[in-house]
């Protein structure tokens, strides 16, 4: 798509970890020297690798984590508006996982009985402007902004995030294998 | 051309009796299947083995074959529809695979992973149920059942007990157990019952053993469910 002479336009991507543990961003870097082949290609965006602190416009987002909170919802948001296509990676964003374990639980129930004063055994909950409030419920990512594509796995292995990633980006529909292919 | 149909264009041969599911494991062709073993009465209840008989929808495990039949398997639309029941059955339950024992050697996962399942994609359910960990050697999760009655079936005419059955309807069907308090510690329930085996998914547990396999080293971790097709011996016509 570029116009003969100009610089290579590289592909700008974006990552981000919602109600996550961080495991798909670990896994992602084990896509070890297969980094630099990316760099090549692609310039990171907003992502806990950079300090970027808004989305700009991308082509392609990975989101870990599912939305457990009003910031998540917001940082959701705003990166779907940002960018072309937004994968959802990992157990959590694709179906809450393990955070969403707590569900079946009233919210307002966990909160009062986490955050006691030890002293006068009253709830103390913490009210701070600063804090997101949480969601009644984990959502999935689909649940809160529409998804394009989902990588399954706890965490998807650097394999099947370079696999993914490598389809995307030259435009082909992403398939893993059944090595590639884990919900564990 | 006597006792022989054709599965996706191939010649098939069959015994009479046989249903197309037996007929086509016996001759190495997979049909996918969660509520069948075949020791056990046909139940018909998952649909994943929906195959088309000359064009018509049925289920493999209970319809006879019959000399001349076309059958159609493996085409993109009964893939799809194969998918999306694995899909609702995940959603309709708690299905957090990190989590479960299971991992690895569970069919439900597996047929995800056979029909490219990337994400459960209909609105999770999250249903309240709970874990009945009251029997010293068995657990059952009933976040985790899927109502294919294999344990009842087992219990019923295997084990000859009937500790196992389904109640309600709809979404509100849900397994039940034969005790005065309803728990699985206060049945007849033993761990060397047929019942405690048959489970395909993570629901009917034995403790203590769950992790002597590790993940990653599980038999769907190292080949897909549909090779099982190439290792089945012919099944009992019943
Ligand atoms: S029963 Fe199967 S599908 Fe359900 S959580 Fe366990 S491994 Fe996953
Ligand atoms: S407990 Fe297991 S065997 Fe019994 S109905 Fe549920 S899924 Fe089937
Ligand atoms: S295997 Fe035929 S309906 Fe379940």
């Amino acid at each position: 798509m570029n116009a003969p002479g100009d610089e290579k336009v590289k592909i700008r991507l974006a990552t981000t970890s919602l109600a996550g543990c961080f495991g798909c961003h670990m896994s992602f870097l084990d896509i070890d020297e297969r980094i630099f082949e990316l760099a090549e290609i692609a310039e990171l965006d907003r992502s806990p690798l950079t300090d970027i602190k808004h989305f700009g416009p991308c082509d392609i987002a990975l989101v870990e984590g599912g939305v457990c909170n009003a910031e998540n919802v917001h940082v959701a948001r705003e990166l779907r508006a940002s960018a072309k296509i937004l994968v959802a990676v990992g157990a959590c964003a694709i179906n809450g996982g393990l955070p969403a374990l707590r569900n079946r639980l009233d919210i307002d129930t966990i909160l009062t009985r986490v955050y006691r004063d030890p002293i006068t055994d009253q709830p103390c909950v913490p009210n701070s402007r600063e804090l997101p409030l949480p969601l009644d419920k984990v959502y999935p990512l689909n649940e809160i902004v529409r998804v394009d594509y989902s990588l399954p796995g706890c965490p998807p292995s650097g394999d099947a995030i370079w696999k993914f990633l490598t389809d995307l980006i030259l435009g082909r529909m992403p398939r893993l294998d059944h090595s590639l292919m884990r919900y564990d | 051309m006597d006792n022989e149909f054709t599965i996706d264009e191939q010649p098939v041969p069959f015994v009479p009796g046989q249903t197309i599911l037996e007929a086509a494991k016996a001759a190495g062709y997979y049909i996918p299947h969660l509520c069948f073993q075949p020791d056990f009465k046909r139940h018909g209840g998952c649909k994943l083995c929906t195959v088309l008989v000359n064009g018509r929808t049925q289920t493999a495990c209970t319809h006879k074959a019959a000399v001349g039949q076309e059958v159609d398997v493996n085409t993109p639309e009964l893939n799809a529809m194969r998918r999306s029941l694995v899909q609702m059955l995940f959603i309709e339950g708690n299905h957090f695979c990190p989590a479960c024992e299971k991992s690895g050697a569970c069919q439900l996962q597996a047929l995800g992973y056979e029909y490219e399942m990337m994400s459960p994609h209909f609105v999770e359910l999250y249903p309240h149920r709970e874990v009945d960990a009251t029997h010293p050697d068995v657990m059952i999760d009933f976040n985790r059942c899927i109502l294919c009655e294999l344990c009842v079936r087992a219990s019923r005419d295997v084990d000859h007990k009937e500790i196992f059955a389904v109640a309600g309807r709809g979404l509100d069907a849900k397994l039940i157990i034969n005790s005065p308090t309803g728990k699985l510690g206060d049945s007849a329930f033993a761990v060397a019952d047929r019942a405690a085996q048959v489970c395909p998914v993570g629901a009917i547990v034995i403790k203590r053993v769950g992790f002597a396999t590790a993940i990653g080293d599980r038999p769907y971790d190292r080949e897909p469910i549909s090779a099982e097709a190439e290792s089945c011996e012919l099944p009992e016509v019943r």
